[in-house]
């Protein structure tokens, strides 16, 4: 099936996951630079952002039945831009104007015109994001076990 | 005759503007922000995260600021800000197996793949007070290695054991809807998932108790710690008007997977059985005294004589929440002066029938 904003097919609602990882886990001044770096238009609200709750469920065993673990704060914001594209964002945290940036980016990156402005613009919080992962990785690695074996007695 | 009464509340408002400076302490010493108590005060703000069952670290980090480091405070606070948010839905089950491990240790098996690994951790420290944390200073930046290839790919211990058929495998996911004791009041009795909800929001203190109830006889599991892992996972979750799973951040837990010892039947071979814990932020001794209390909590399912509190539900699930707890044992503090009225004129009543009919008792005697 041919992907249209519409109907967008499994490999660009894939890459749009991806641009909203990446948003959630960015500062709210990495994606005030990214709009600024875009002179995105003005948005205008669909929705206001509110913050509410998800209740994050896990899995009995880690792999079975689904509970209830607890909830998780999440501030959503939904956006029109002048020329009627829309854009949504879901974030844990309480933070309402970051949420809406990220709406805003994911209403620009929608248009396949703009997606490679926007993922450039994007480009450095990937990179700290990237970085952060990277350096926390070698940090656990270093406190990896090397078990020796020690014989003792005759064999 | 019924008296209301009413007053003190001029009281009540000086005491507010007391505990208030009581609050901030010598004004001497530089006041705490929020952020500070979010990185420095971290396990704290896990607790507070995990028994108000709302993961959001800022918010329990001003709630502990305002709760003046009282947790069941702080809980409090928390659970309370809760009520006034709408909620948007439930979150698709988070995977622990996916999970970025900063820790991942396991007591039953000693290579694994993936490996152990220790992470932040008080496990071998000499537990001195480090006076050198009294003044100020930098801290030696952490050591850094390559990770090995196998580092990103952690299978659950579990997962190891269930190839050979060893442990029961973990209930299905039948698609059944999931319990949820903040909407439902807890019917009993109550399924696991439910009373991991109830086990996952409870006391550490209570949940810690009960789980070493059963190491010292009241309901023994001889559990072995199959694994425990600390890390961010990714929460996912499906807006109605996007139809897809959204990602809304990453969440960091602590997974412990108890292995417990089960007796085969005449029907069944023997296999090892479980015990689950899961926790908001990093807190092994929460998540292994769930795991403790979720097996000692399967005795009937499984064929065991219940016998002690960490195996009766009812007794777990209806006094594991700190924040109900602390309600009705502090609403004792309140005014009871209309009922107290009451006892105190039975009692005199009583008093004086007591009297009148001993001293009948006597002059009849006589």
């Amino acid at each position: 099936m041919a992907t249209s904003p519409l109907h967008p097919g499994p490999e660009e609602i894939a890459a749009r996951q991806v641009v909203m990882a990446l948003c959630a886990d960015a500062s709210r001044d990495d994606l005030d630079a990214a709009l600024q770096a875009l002179a995105a238009p003005n948005a205008e609200d669909l929705r206001p952002p509110e913050t509410g709750l998800v209740m994050a469920t896990g899995r009995i065993g880690g792999d079975g039945r689904p509970f209830n673990l607890g909830e998780v704060s999440v501030t959503r914001a939904a956006i029109r831009l002048p020329d009627g594209a829309t854009g949504f964002a879901y974030h844990l945290g309480r933070d309402r104007t970051k949420a809406r940036l990220a709406a805003t980016l994911d209403a620009l990156w929608q248009d396949p015109a703009r997606r490679a402005r926007v993922e450039a613009a994007l480009r450095s919080a990937a990179e700290k994001a990237e970085a952060a992962r990277r350096q926390a990785a070698r940090r656990t690695a270093a406190t990896r076990v090397e078990f020796l074996t020690v014989a003792r007695g005759e064999d | 005759m019924y008296v209301a009464v009413k007053g003190g509340e001029a009281a009540i408002d000086n005491a507010h503007r007391l505990l208030a400076e009581a609050r901030r302490g010598d004004p001497a010493v530089p006041e705490l922000t929020v952020a500070q108590i979010r990185e420095q005060m971290a396990l704290l703000v896990d607790r507070v995260m995990a028994e108000g069952s709302l993961y959001d670290p800022d918010l329990a980090a001003l709630a502990l600021k305002q709760a003046r480091g009282d947790v069941v405070e702080a809980v409090f606070l928390v659970r309370a800000y809760r009520t006034t948010l709408p909620r948007f839905g439930a979150s698709a089950p988070v995977d622990t197996g996916a999970m970025a491990v900063a820790r991942r240790v396991s007591a039953t098996f000693k290579d694994l793949p993936g490996g152990q690994v220790l992470g932040p951790t008080f496990d071998y420290t000499h537990r001195l007070i480090d006076f050198a944390l009294a003044a100020e200073g930098a801290v030696e930046p952490a050591a850094e290695a390559e990770p090995r290839d196998d580092a990103g790919t952690c299978p659950r211990v579990t997962d190891l054991l269930a190839q050979d058929g060893l442990i029961e495998p973990s209930p299905p996911d039948d698609g059944a809807p999931v319990g949820d004791l903040t909407r439902e009041p807890v019917d009993y009795p109550a399924d696991r998932a439910l009373r991991l909800q109830a086990l996952a929001r409870g006391d550490e203190g209570f949940v810690l108790g009960l789980g070493y109830s059963t190491q010292r006889g009241y309901g023994r599991t001889h559990p072995f710690v199959g694994e425990i892992r600390v890390g961010e996972v990714a929460v996912t979750f499906v807006p109605e008007e996007l139809g897809f799973p959204v990602p809304l951040g990453r969440i960091r837990l602590t997974e412990c997977q108890m292995v417990n010892q089960f007796k085969g039947s005449g029907a069944a071979p023997p296999q090892f059985t479980r015990g689950y814990g899961l926790t908001f932020g990093q807190s092994e001794r929460k998540a292994m005294a769930m795991a403790l209390v979720d097996r000692a909590l399967r005795a009937e399912e499984l064929g065991e004589p219940v016998a002690s509190p960490a195996q009766d539900q009812e007794f777990v699930l209806a006094h594991c929440d700190s924040l109900q707890a602390t309600g009705f044992v502090e609403h004792l503090k309140l005014p009871h002066y209309v009922d107290f009225q009451a006892e105190l004129e039975l009692v005199r009543r009583l008093r004086a029938e007591f009297f009148r009919d001993s001293d009948s008792m006597q002059e009849a005697a006589e």
